[in-house]
């Protein structure tokens, strides 16, 4: 029976991973059609990340995002439809058109935006926190971040901040190597991230960013952690980012065998190679869970084709709130 | 005299801890955070004695991290909570003006109207108290630049008494500007003073031969120069500006449209200066009104000296009101 359980978690990871996989496959070839605009930028081989600490919130919890946050915004349960119709800029979106790739925004899953500005969503989270903890709410806010932002002043404010008052945050930083273009080993003195944390007496750990069921024990602990009072904590997924940084990027800055040997431990070949060496999971099964897989992404973008544009007199709305005094 | 009549003294800064104080006991949500809010009792003694009253979770000390602390604000807001943050002073916070710009005043929008920001931000502003370059600019104009934000500027003690409750129950985030100079203004309040709005302008002074329009401490200069002129037959009518976005045109347009003659006295610097804004706007909506140009005397475009002399020399000052105003007069 337990195993059974087992089984079914594991097949879920992999499907959650499999739809943030084809789901960006699929952004990737409409970037192309031109149906989606602006920057794109592909959480491709990241999947384990998102939907090992998605796993680790209760729908209570809150999440601040990245600008590359559609792996984030999926795991954690938000409308592939209401996703990819904010991709294409239609009203039906989560953020009505006005947010695209990089603004993802849902109230109902407690989902506070990508945001664009790297590090930006820091000092965020530490305020939603505190709301919880001043509201007596025993809440996790969990706040992800790249490599990048680790350079930002915000981070180590963010820290020092958030350890000092105790507040319930799950920092989750997304190391995939590169800030953009810039490899980690020219903008960071101190390469290994997670030690970071010591100097603000922050818990942290790192942990393989591939493994999803590695992430996803970790992030539990480290959610359990902060839930109990004990104050932020700090862990540091290594990861990889498969495909270009956005549909501009002609990645000058890295070889391909590079790349190729971060394949190797493709998280959803790794997840899926255990399932059937477990016995766990056959090929039939693997390709019902594509098509279910594919299925859901063509209703997105069906769901999206058939959307609507948000009138232009609208344009104003929501500059300030509709209500005023309460 | 009826007890609504009954008036007590006061200064601009008892009246500002008042409207702290009362938000506090009204309301759970609301909590002060900033640097040396608390042990210190505010940079400016505003919130002085609030910390051993309402203790250390509403009273909030803050690490020098601008930044942090007013994007905890507004993620304080967003979860409900009613933050007043308070950032020492005007220049400090352009090391917060990403969460300002980026977050507080764009959420709303970006989020395709899920989620509001209900913000307070009070900061110290303006010049006059030899504080030199790096803590005396009047930079308000380009926060009233940001669609999204409400920026107020309180001059009298009314509005510092009563602009705060109105702020906090605003859905979005408000910027209360606080001149420095204006901390120890003196003058009495009404037992009863309260909220007072937050969108319109106010005629401080009627006249009928030329419109003064300004806000926060200027607001005291050009009222001295106008009784000064009204010594001399010329009668300037005073326009307090409050609020800066949005700007009440109304207010300034209707005195213009009796005096046809409108000087700014804005302590911003003139070029992209709110002054420009408002000159730009009586020229679409007021021009032909007008009997000669609109006219604008704003700080001198340099950062703001120490030297005392070469401080009150970078300001409008009451003998520059004046001499403008009569040039105005005698043109026109």
């Amino acid at each position: 029976m337990k195993k059974e359980n087992e089984k079914e978690r594991l097949r879920r990871f992999l499907r959650e991973m499999l739809l943030i996989r084809r789901f960006e496959e699929k952004s990737a070839e409409l970037y192309s059609a031109m149906k989606i605009r602006g920057f794109l930028h592909l959480y491709i081989g990241e999947e384990a990340v998102a939907v090992g600490v998605m796993e680790a919130l209760t729908p209570e919890d809150a999440v601040v995002a990245t600008y590359r946050e559609h792996g984030q915004a999926l795991a954690r349960g938000m409308s592939p439809n209401a996703i990819m119709a904010e991709m294409y800029g239609k009203q039906e979106g989560c953020s009505r058109g006005r947010g695209g790739s990089m603004h993802l925004f849902d109230a109902a899953t407690r989902f506070y935006g990508g945001n664009a500005i790297v590090g930006g969503g820091m000092p965020l989270s530490l305020g939603l926190a505190q709301a919880d903890k001043m509201q007596g709410k025993a809440r996790v806010t969990c706040c992800f971040f790249g490599d990048g932002a680790v350079a930002e002043g915000e981070f180590h404010e963010s820290m020092n901040l958030a350890s000092l008052w105790k507040l319930p945050v799950l920092f989750i930083c997304e190391n995939n190597l590169y800030a953009m273009g810039t490899a980690i080993r020219y903008t960071q003195a101190v390469q290994d991230l997670a030690s970071k944390g010591a100097g603000y007496g922050v818990q942290s750990s790192s942990v393989d960013g591939m493994d999803v069921e590695a992430v996803e024990d970790a992030a539990r602990k480290a959610a359990e952690y902060v839930r109990q009072g004990n104050g932020p904590y700090f862990l540091e997924c290594r990861t990889y980012r498969f495909r270009p940084h956005s549909m501009f990027d002609t990645e000058l800055y890295r070889g391909k065998d590079e790349v190729e040997e971060w394949k190797k431990r493709d998280p959803i070949s790794l997840l899926s190679q255990r399932l059937k060496d477990e016995g766990l999971f056959s090929d039939q099964e693997m390709a019902s869970m594509e098509r279910d897989v594919a299925g859901e992404i063509e209703a997105a973008v069906a769901f999206a084709e058939a959307g609507t544009w948000e009138p232009v007199q609208d344009l104003t709305r929501f500059v300030y709130s509709e209500k005023r005094a309460s | 005299m009826s007890e609504q009549d009954t008036r007590r003294a006061t200064t601009y800064r008892e009246a500002m801890r008042e409207a702290i104080r009362e938000a506090l006991l009204n309301d759970e949500r609301v909590f002060l955070m900033g640097e040396d809010v608390g042990h210190y009792g505010g940079c400016y003694a505003v919130s002085k004695g609030l910390l051993a009253e309402f203790g250390p979770e509403r009273i909030r000390d803050t690490p020098l991290s601008e930044s942090a602390f007013v994007g905890a604000g507004i993620g304080a807001a967003l979860g409900g909570m009613r933050p007043i943050v308070e950032i020492m002073t005007i220049n400090f916070s352009l090391l917060a003006i990403d969460q300002i710009l980026n977050n507080a005043a764009t959420i709303l929008h970006m989020s395709g109207g899920q989620f509001n920001v209900p913000l307070v931000i009070r900061m110290a502003t303006g010049a006059g108290r030899q504080l030199a370059a790096q803590h005396a600019h009047s930079l308000e104009g380009w926060y009233a630049h940001i669609p999204g934000l409400r920026v107020v500027s309180p001059a009298t003690l009314e509005d510092a008494r009563g602009m705060l409750a109105t702020a906090l129950r605003e859905p979005d985030p408000v910027i209360i500007f606080e001149h420095n100079t204006l901390y120890n203004l003196e003058g009495t309040l009404p037992e009863n003073a309260g909220p007072v709005d937050i969108d319109s302008a106010r005629v401080r002074r009627t006249g009928s031969d030329l419109t003064i329009i300004t806000y926060s401490a200027s607001l005291f200069k050009s009222l001295e120069a106008a009784e000064s002129l009204a010594r001399e037959g010329i009668e300037a009518e005073v326009i307090d500006l409050r609020s800066l976005r949005p700007l009440d045109d109304a207010t300034y347009l209707a005195s213009i449209a009796k005096t046809h003659r409108a000087l700014i006295v804005d302590e911003g610097w003139r070029s992209g200066s709110i002054a420009a804004e408002i000159s730009a706007r009586i020229m679409e909506q007021g021009f032909y009104d007008l009997d000669l140009p609109v006219m604008r005397l704003c700080s001198a475009e340099v950062p703001i000296p120490y030297a005392r002399h070469m401080e009150e020399a970078a300001l409008p000052q009451v003998a520059s009101i004046i001499a403008a105003a009569k040039r105005m007069v005698a043109h026109g």
